[in-house]
């Protein structure tokens, strides 16, 4: 267990390095923050929308959407590390293999660690602007204490989740040798699932019913709308322990694939 | 011109080497709008228009921009990866070739799986041709021609200016995408529908709205006044190439080998 914190706590420093990136990130989340909220006010604004109003509120969807650019290293399938793609297709796996530790805890570590810098850097700064913008553009505090507390124990629970489904993208590379086109699909679907492209509350009900379905909404779509009380505590509470037989079994399932990956793996040469 | 030509034939030769990466990508880069599409097809499902805007009209700015954006893509792509380029001191050895820098950029990269998006753009925009309620005439169609290639100018102008900072910073930067991406995703709904702030940027900095709104009121039949300067509206945006070209200039100037 202490190699596992102690590589993830190298990629974590690692990680908080690139500042001035993070400076960049965060002017560019704002721009998409408020594009995508002057669309959807304009799409509420419609009459439509007032005589039968959305499950989701306005200002439960801003708060949506400032949490989903303040975590997003928490929720994108397309954040990457390249290094362990070079491990397999270079051929480095082989070193990898050599060391007194599984592979897949040591992965999911490095992975892990390297989202919380991501994420820790940027989140701050745009939460604590986004609670002062003017309407309608201001994030509203949450729900309760209660609710606050569920949502940081199912984003914490989403992130560990969605570290599990990216883990599958870097095991198939085995298969493939190219990260490439078949993750790109992995990505695509999964975020659309977790409703990054529109929330999934919007969505037609057959769609929603897929998205729930599947456990990619748990990782971004149930922590934002628990903490704006969109969800109501008890079912929130419940879904905590989804989220937790989700992540017990995409790690089995991850553990499986990998095992069957390493028997026959071919050490690429050069 | 030649050249150019000459470029692509050997980057589209290399590229074909590796064919189902190549397929695998392309397919890829047709379902990431597709997505994005379909999103916007569910909202309009739920709810009805957009500030009198219908989904067919929508769809048609959609079309366009998106067209315009992977056809720049494709072309300067170049730009896009200059950071590299500069990075590397590789950009010494373009000074040294009597060629134009701009020549040899756009020819250093040139992406063909964005015909994936390309086309997933071609089909939208044929939709929303065919179910917009326009009276279609030659005047039109030629607006529409003039929308999708003022779209490529400024998507070219914005890479090369992002490629021309790299001159002080060596680094790619990522606020580029602001104007990208951003741009791209902005645009892809007519202007009206944002703030004033918004509009007037992209109007008047960079002009997305001369080819994604005061050509589009003609084509609906909305515009008043002169039919002809909201048809000529995208050629403003053509212009804003100009002063990209000449910072480039400018940059080129400045330009201080790495020296690896």
């Amino acid at each position: 267990m202490r190699a596992y914190v102690s590589a993830g706590k190298l990629k974590f420093l690692n990680g908080l390095q690139y500042r001035s990136a993070a400076a960049a990130g965060i002017a560019t989340q704002f721009f998409w923050g408020f594009i995508y909220i002057m669309i959807f006010v304009a799409f509420y604004s419609q009459p439509t929308a007032i005589q039968h109003p959305p499950s989701l509120s306005l200002p439960d969807l801003v708060a949506y959407i400032w949490l989903q650019q303040a975590f997003l290293a928490f929720i994108v399938l397309w954040f990457r590390d390249q290094e362990i793609f070079g491990l397999i297709t270079g051929g480095n796996i082989a070193y990898e293999l050599c060391r007194p530790c599984g592979i897949y805890e040591l992965w999911y570590a490095k992975l892990l660690a390297s989202r919380l810098a991501s994420a820790i850097l940027r989140c701050l700064p745009i939460l604590s602007i986004a609670f002062f913008l003017p309407e309608p553009y201001r994030m509203n505090p949450p729900a309760s204490a209660a609710s606050l507390a569920l949502f940081a124990a199912s984003l914490a629970l989403g992130l560990l989740v969605l570290v599990a489904v990216s883990m599958f993208i870097y095991i198939s590379v085995f298969w493939t040798m190219s990260p490439v086109g078949s993750t790109l699909l992995i990505g695509v679907v999964g975020e659309f699932m977790a409703g990054l492209i529109i929330p999934v509350p919007l969505m037609p009900d057959w769609l929603q019913r897929i998205a729930y379905a599947l456990p990619f909404r748990w990782t971004a779509d149930f922590p934002f709308r628990v903490y704006s009380g969109q969800i109501p505590l008890q079912e929130a509470s419940f879904g905590l322990a989804i989220q937790l037989a989700w992540l017990v079994v995409l790690i089995i399932a991850g553990k499986l694939l990998i095992k069957r990956a390493l028997r026959q793996v071919v050490v690429q040469g050069g | 011109m030649r050249l150019y030509f000459k470029y692509l034939a050997i980057l589209f030769k290399s590229q074909m080497q590796y064919r189902t990466s190549f397929w695998l990508l392309a397919f890829g880069q047709f379902f990431i709008p597709f997505f994005v599409f379909a999103g916007m097809y569910f909202l309009f499902q739920r709810f009805g228009q957009i500030q009198g805007w219908s989904f067919a009209e929508v769809a048609l700015c959609y079309g366009v921009i998106h067209m315009a954006f992977s056809l720049a893509e494709c072309l300067a792509r170049g730009f896009d990866a200059f950071s590299t380029l500069v990075a590397g001191g590789d950009f010494d050895r373009v000074l040294v070739r009597p060629r134009g820098t701009i020549v040899q950029v756009l020819g250093s990269r040139f992406e063909f799986t964005r015909v994936g998006r390309l086309l997933q753009s071609v089909l939208v925009l044929g939709w929303a041709i065919a179910n917009v309620s326009v009276e279609w005439d030659a005047a039109k169609a030629v607006t529409v021609l003039f929308m999708i290639a003022s779209g490529v100018f400024i998507f070219t102008g914005i890479f090369m200016l992002a490629a021309t900072l790299c001159f002080w910073t060596i680094q790619g930067l990522e606020v580029a995408n602001i104007f990208t991406d951003g741009g791209r995703e902005m645009a892809q709904y007519p202007l009206t529908i944002y703030e004033k702030w918004v509009r007037v940027f992209f109007t008047f900095v960079i002009p997305f709205g001369c080819v994604n709104y005061l050509p589009l009121m003609y084509v609906l039949g909305r515009a008043e006044g002169s039919a002809v300067l909201y048809m000529l509206a995208p050629l403003a945006g053509a212009a804003f190439l100009l002063p990209c070209l000449w910072i480039w200039r400018t940059g080129v100037r400045h330009y201080r080998s790495t020296g690896s």
